[in-house]
């Protein structure tokens, strides 16, 4: 897959690095192996629509950039409930799947599941080669 | 990327513009950094933050990884529980 991952919040680097050595390191040997950043004062996470101002922080939000620098895809949560990195992996295999072959994916994709390759022979036949239940 | 040596507060570029905003219209800039740019099948806002990485401090630029695949994780705050 080869994903970079640059994970933000609004504490300092200073906060960052007792974190990691404190918490994070008893968590995953050798630390997290992505930088941790500091968004002070939520300025960048204003631009991404995440940042709570009542309680001044970044709230819970994950965006996938393709490799042309566009964004593909986002999820942004209040911070009590967890993300779902299985989704999240699943996503990243979608996209660089239809990024190299141009097929696209469906509801429930995973990899060597069906795909479909769109065009106008395709057009009111997908129940012919999909079929709800492999959503699931 | 500055090395310069560790102080305690180290400025960033924050939000980085570019193309997007008129720097000719002044006092506009302050609106467009106020407004969400994030969208599906557009442009990542880039920017420039300072990091904690490897045991070190650097400033980190999003563009910086351009032609990869990058995923941005905004959390609450470092020692939060879940």
């Amino acid at each position: 897959m080869g994903v970079t991952i640059l994970a933000i919040s609004t504490d300092s680097r200073f906060s960052h690095k007792i974190w990691q050595e404190e918490e994070l390191s008893k968590m995953v040997e050798g630390g997290v192996p992505f930088p941790l950043l500091s968004d002070a004062g939520g300025r960048v996470g204003s631009i991404y629509g995440v940042y709570d101002e009542d309680a001044g922080v970044d709230i819970r939000g994950r965006f996938l950039i393709d490799p042309d620098f566009n964004i593909r895809a986002m999820e942004v949560m209040t911070p009590e409930v967890g993300r779902n990195v299985m989704e999240l992996i699943r996503q990243v295999k979608a996209f660089q799947h239809v990024r190299t072959t141009g097929e696209v994916t469906p509801a429930g994709w995973q990899p060597g599941k069906a795909t479909l390759k769109p065009g106008p022979d395709l057009a009111g036949k997908v129940w012919k080669v999909w079929k709800p239940d492999q959503a699931f | 990327m500055s090395d310069k040596p560790e102080g305690c507060v180290k400025p960033t570029q924050g939000p980085i513009l570019g193309a997007i905003v008129d720097l000719e219209s002044g006092p506009e800039i302050q609106k467009e950094v106020s407004m969400v740019q994030a969208r599906v099948g557009k442009p990542a806002p880039d920017f420039e933050l300072s990091a904690f990485i490897g045991g070190g401090f650097k400033n980190i630029k999003l563009s910086d990884y351009k032609g990869k695949w990058i995923v941005i994780c905004f959390y609450p705050g470092d020692f939060t529980f879940v």
